[in-house]
């Protein structure tokens, strides 16, 4: 099983409150990804976001700076919204990322994106939503598998491409495609009639409920031809590790917090309680928060519901110290990942 | 089929769902569980939602969208921007749930709903002009339902408001909320259904049945 981060970059807070510089939290992140990489962490994602909080806003440049400052660890978009953007321009960031980090150490994985903040900023029509999810994804995927550098593709949301060059190629030939869900139905399906790899989204609700989701997942893969082998799943939750749960409670709260307020003002999310958090923070809520003992056991639970071949914690939000964050990614690869991989192995 | 789920079924109705998403398949699920015949229908033939449903769902049927019309009692619970694909001519008569939401900041503007000042349900109902519309279940998170349902009685159960210009289309919906789990309050005729859309109060939280009277009351004084 790999374990792994993901981010959408997280800004600094001062004491009163008010958001240090997103320059900051770009130099944190670039940190961050530099330390889990020399701690053995599996895989870090760089999720797209455009808000002053989380402001990783293009994770192609970031995982290019990373790839040429990192050794092992396999680096992806957690996610890429793919339908407000350029499937071209999102394949040669990648591919180019891909060669820095010496071939094979990269991944996309395509998204819709949960909120909308990219339809006015790029200039698209929301009312184009699905059509745009859908054809840019096939654009890219045409792009991915195509055998030779020159691609031909033709689609209604955006100009043809006619036998044009799109390069860099990939080390291997070809990038790691993942489909990122929060858990609609069809969209398991989907990925698997496409036959890509599926990452979940789990933020809410109780993980191993998105058994019946793998299972559909993995029964439309089959049905439509693809190998097992190939139809990998992986989960992406909120988490947090500290020495004690006392401690990781403690430490997460603040930016959960921090992070409700926002939401709350910004989509009319109910206010935060700390009730609702605590019940989260405990088997069987959503998020990973615990002493390594407690987060591998429930990584290796989940594990016996979903199958899935990767588990990777969002753990910086609303402004949580970077030391804390530093510790909880060493605590998540020294202490978890080992843990995860010898309760796997008594199954 | 065996013949006591036949009787089973039988006395409790067809419930038809329009709609695979998050919200319609959690639902459905309640609604297999309390022992009604449960049809989901999307915008694509029943045949390609079929392994959907035999395992999201297991127990309700994979039909298309005019047979699920046709139940008892239809949920409506589509992407709010695809409400005008909901043929309103197959609905006419029937007793209809809105369960939907206009939630600009995560949905984007749509322009229907931005033009006056109704309830959602109210420009819904007004493409369903034909049809007794009841605005539910729009304020419980679809990772809620199954957790947060509870027998009849039970202590603090959840309460879910339900708005209609139709009283005994608000009746036939009280008693299938009942059966699925939670206690109702009337929040009054459509335009009420404003007191728990996003941004309310009640939307952002979880009541039982006396503290969500207590937050609609300022509502029903006014309306």
């Amino acid at each position: 099983m790999e374990i792994g981060a993901y981010s959408f970059g997280d800004t600094q807070r001062n004491t009163d409150g008010t958001l240090r510089s997103t320059t900051e939290a770009i130099a944190n992140l670039f940190e961050a990804i530099k330390h889990a990489d020399a701690q053995g962490l599996d895989y870090f994602g760089v999720g797209e976001h455009h808000t002053a909080t989380m402001p990783a806003s293009s994770p192609g440049a970031m995982i290019a700076a990373a790839a040429a400052a990192t050794g092992q660890i396999t680096l992806g978009s957690a996610a890429s919204i793919i339908g407000t953007d350029d499937p071209v321009r999102i394949f040669q960031q990648f591919a180019i990322a891909d060669a820095i980090s010496g071939g094979g150490r990269v991944e996309i994985t395509a998204g819709r994106g949960s909120s909308v903040e990219t339809f006015p900023l790029f200039g698209h029509s929301l009312e184009e939503y699905d059509e745009l999810y859908a054809e840019k994804l096939d654009l890219l995927m045409t792009i991915n598998n195509a055998t030779t550098e020159n691609v031909t593709w033709s689609g209604t949301v955006r100009p043809a491409l006619d036998n044009l060059a799109v390069v860099p190629r990939p080390a291997s030939g070809k990038l790691p495609i993942w489909l990122a869900t929060g858990g609609n139905a069809s969209s398991s399906a989907r990925a698997g009639q496409l036959g890509l790899p599926v990452s979940y989204g789990i933020i809410g609700g109780a993980p191993h409920r998105f058994a019946p989701l793998a299972e559909l997942y993995r029964r439309s893969g089959a049905a439509a031809g693809h190998a097992p082998e190939t139809l990998k799943v992986s989960v992406g939750a909120l988490g947090f590790v500290a020495p004690t749960k006392k401690e990781a409670l403690e430490r997460f709260y603040p930016g959960w917090h921090n992070l409700n307020v926002e939401m709350g003002q910004l989509r009319g999310w109910p206010a935060p309680d700390k009730r609702a958090y605590l019940a989260q923070a405990d088997a069987p809520g959503a998020y990973y928060v615990g002493a390594p003992d407690e987060v591998a056991e429930r990584i290796a639970h989940l594990h016996g519901h979903l199958g899935h071949m990767r588990h990777f914690l969002q753990m910086d939000l609303g402004g949580i110290p970077q030391e804390h964050l530093l510790e909880s990614i060493t605590l998540l690869a020294t202490e978890v990942k080992p843990r995860v991989a010898r309760l796997l192995a008594q199954k | 089929m065996d013949i006591g789920a036949q009787e089973h079924t039988a006395s409790r109705g067809t419930i038809g769902i329009l709609g695979a998403g998050r919200v319609g398949t959690a639902i459905a699920r309640l609604a297999v569980a309390a022992g009604y015949r449960v049809k989901i229908a999307t915008s694509k033939p029943a045949a390609e939602n079929a392994l959907i449903i035999e395992i999201v769902t297991p127990g309700a049927e994979a039909v298309d969208a005019a047979e699920a019309a046709g139940s008892d009692l239809v949920v409506v619970a589509v992407p709010l921007h695809k409400y005008k694909s909901v043929n309103a001519d197959a609905l006419a008569g029937a007793v209809v749930v809105d369960a939907m939401n206009y939630w600009s900041v995560t949905d984007g503007d749509i322009a229907d709903f931005e033009v006056d000042d109704r309830s959602s349900s109210e420009v819904v109902a007004a493409h369903l002009s034909a049809s007794r519309v009841v605005k539910s279940f729009n304020h419980i998170g679809y990772h809620e339902m199954e957790p947060d349902s509870a027998a009849p009685g039970t202590a603090d159960r959840r309460a879910l408001a339900i708005a209609s210009n139709d009283a005994a289309a608000k009746e036939q919906v009280a008693a299938f909320i009942d059966a699925l789990g939670f206690d109702v309050v009337d929040a009054g005729e459509l335009a009420s259904g404003k007191a728990y859309e996003p941004g309310t109060d009640v939307f952002n939280g979880r009541f039982n049945a006396n503290e969500l009277s207590m937050k609609l009351r300022p509502s029903l004084v006014t309306a």
